[in-house]
C-alpha cells in the first residue's frame, strides 16, 4: 500500500527540481541571449556572442567576392585603383591572376592557391568567404573557414597583440615564427562589436591578398570589426594596412552582411586537392588556354 | 518571332551574366560568351571534383558518323549542390543535352550553362549562386544538411 505523504514528499521534490533546472535555464538564456537551436529572428544580438555558423546575406557569390575584395572590385574603374607602393605596385603586375583586371590564361597562372597553398590570413575573408562556423567561450573566437577546412583563432583573454619584428613576431620575449593565419587579438568594443588586429602573417612571396593578385607583405597590420547587428545578422567590416604595398589604409569589406544559419547545418568541404588539380589542369585547363590550330593532349 | 527571338536574346544576356560573374575559380577569358552551343551526347565521365566538376561526353555526328569528345566544367561541388547538382547526378552512358560556352580556340571544351537529362529534369549551372531573393533562405538550400540523428 502507498504511503501517501512519501508520494507528495516525492513530487514536490520533483516540481522543485523542475523548476530549478527551468529557472537556470531561462537565466542562461536572458544572460548568453536566445538558443541558437531555434529559427533565426531578428531578435536582439546577444551580448558579446558573435557564435553561430553564418552565409553571406546575399547569396554565396558575394562572399566569393571573385572580381577582388567587395568594397574595392578589381575590375579597371579609376575609383578602385588602390593606393600602391612603387614596391606594391611591383608586386602587383608579378602576380598571374586568373580573373579581374589583369587576367591572364589558365597556363600562365601563378596564384599561390592553385599549387595548394593555404589561402592564409586576410584571404580567408576576402575570397570565398562562404559558410564561416565561429565558435567562442571565455578565453577566445575560432573560426572555421569553409574553404581548406582552414581555421584560425582569436585570443579575448586579455593579451596584447605581439609585435611585429624582423623575421617574425615578439610574443613576451620570444620571436615566433609567422604564420599563414598570423597572430589576433580581440576586444569587445561594445556589447555586440568585437574588434580584432591582427599582424604576423607570411611574407609576399607566399600570400596573396585576393583572387585578383593584389598583393600584402609581413608588414600587414588587419584590423576587423564584427558587429552582430541582431541575433541573426552579422557585418563585417575588414581594413588593410600595410606600409610595404599600400601608401595607406583602405577597407577591403565594409559592413559585409552575414546570416544566421541553421546551427544543425552540416558545412560541405571545399579543398584543393593536388592530384585534383593535376587532373584538371591536364584535362581542361591547358588544352583550352592552348591557342587554334594545336592537337590537343587527351 | 520577333518577341520570340528578343525573348531568346534576352535570355542569352541573363546567362551569360550570370555566368560569367560566378566561376570563384577563374576568369572568362578562354571562353567565347558571345555564343552558347546546344548538343545532345552521351556521358562517358563525370568528375565530382575540385576546382570544378568535368563532365565528359560523347556527341555523334550522325551525318558523317563522326564522334567528338567533349569536357565541359562547372563550378566546384560546394557551389554545385546548391543548385541541385550530385556526385550521382550522370552516369557513363546517360544521354544527356548540354547547353555550354565553348572555348575561344574551338577545340570541344565548355562551361556548362546547364544539361537536361534523360528524365527532362533541367540541371542548372549558375544556380549555384543564390541572390538575395532567392527563396533557398537560410538554411542554404542545399540538400542533407543534416546526418541523421543517432
Amino acid at each position: 500500500m502507498r504511503n501517501p505523504f512519501r508520494v507528495s514528499v516525492i513530487m514536490l521534490s520533483a516540481a522543485l527540481t523542475l523548476s530549478l533546472l527551468a529557472f537556470t535555464q531561462n537565466a542562461r538564456s536572458q544572460q548568453l541571449g536566445p538558443p541558437k537551436d531555434r529559427k533565426a529572428t531578428t531578435a536582439p544580438a546577444p551580448l558579446h556572442d558573435i557564435s553561430g555558423t553564418w552565409e553571406p546575406a546575399n547569396g554565396p557569390n558575394d562572399g566569393i567576392q571573385p572580381y577582388g575584395v567587395k568594397a574595392v572590385p578589381n575590375d579597371g574603374k579609376p575609383e578602385h585603383q588602390l593606393p600602391y607602393t612603387p614596391h606594391g605596385l611591383e608586386t602587383y603586375k608579378s602576380h598571374k591572376a586568373p580573373i579581374g583586371a589583369d587576367e591572364v590564361l589558365p597556363t600562365q597562372y601563378n596564384d599561390p592557391r592553385d599549387r595548394c597553398e593555404p589561402l592564409g590570413f586576410p584571404r580567408a575573408d576576402l575570397y570565398y568567404l562562404r559558410e564561416t562556423q565561429i565558435m567562442q567561450n571565455e578565453y577566445k573566437v575560432a573560426i572555421l573557414y569553409q574553404y581548406g577546412e582552414a581555421w584560425r583563432v582569436i585570443w579575448t583573454d586579455g593579451r596584447k597583440l605581439p609585435q611585429l619584428v624582423d623575421g617574425g613576431v615578439l610574443v613576451g620575449k620570444e620571436v615566433r615564427e609567422p604564420r599563414f593565419y598570423g597572430y589576433s587579438v580581440g576586444k569587445w568594443v561594445d556589447d555586440s562589436t568585437l574588434v580584432v588586429q591582427t599582424v604576423g602573417m607570411m611574407p609576399e612571396d607566399r600570400v596573396w591578398l585576393d583572387l585578383t593578385g593584389r598583393p600584402i607583405s609581413d608588414a600587414l597590420h588587419v584590423e576587423e570589426r564584427f558587429h552582430r547587428v541582431n541575433h541573426d545578422r552579422l557585418e563585417l567590416t575588414v581594413t588593410i594596412d600595410d606600409p610595404k604595398m599600400y601608401t595607406k589604409p583602405w577597407i577591403a569589406m565594409n559592413k559585409f552582411p552575414m546570416r544566421l544559419e541553421d546551427p544543425h547545418r552540416d558545412v560541405m568541404e571545399v579543398y584543393c586537392s593536388p592530384s585534383e588539380m593535376e587532373k584538371y589542369n591536364k584535362l581542361f585547363a591547358n588544352p583550352t588556354s592552348a591557342p587554334e590550330g594545336d592537337t590537343p593532349e587527351r | 518571332m520577333e518577341k520570340k527571338t528578343v525573348l531568346v536574346a534576352a535570355v542569352t544576356v541573363v546567362l551569360l551574366s550570370m555566368s560569367m560573374s560566378l566561376f570563384a575559380h577563374h576568369g572568362t577569358s578562354v571562353f567565347d560568351t558571345s555564343k552558347t552551343l546546344t548538343m545532345k551526347g552521351n556521358v562517358t565521365e563525370w568528375d565530382w571534383s575540385n576546382p570544378h566538376c568535368l563532365l565528359q561526353f560523347d556527341v555523334k555526328n550522325n551525318e558523317v558518323g563522326q564522334v567528338v569528345h567533349w569536357i565541359a566544367e562547372t563550378q566546384n561541388p560546394g557551389n554545385m549542390v546548391y543548385a541541385g547538382w550530385a556526385k550521382a547526378s550522370f552516369k557513363p552512358g546517360d544521354e544527356v543535352t548540354v547547353t555550354l560556352l565553348p572555348a575561344k580556340n574551338g577545340r570541344p571544351f565548355g562551361r556548362i550553362n546547364q544539361v537536361v537529362l534523360p528524365n527532362g529534369k533541367t540541371l542548372d549551372a549558375n544556380k549555384g549562386t543564390l541572390t538575395k531573393n532567392d527563396s533557398a533562405g537560410a538554411s542554404g538550400g542545399a540538400k542533407s544538411d543534416n546526418y541523421s540523428k543517432q
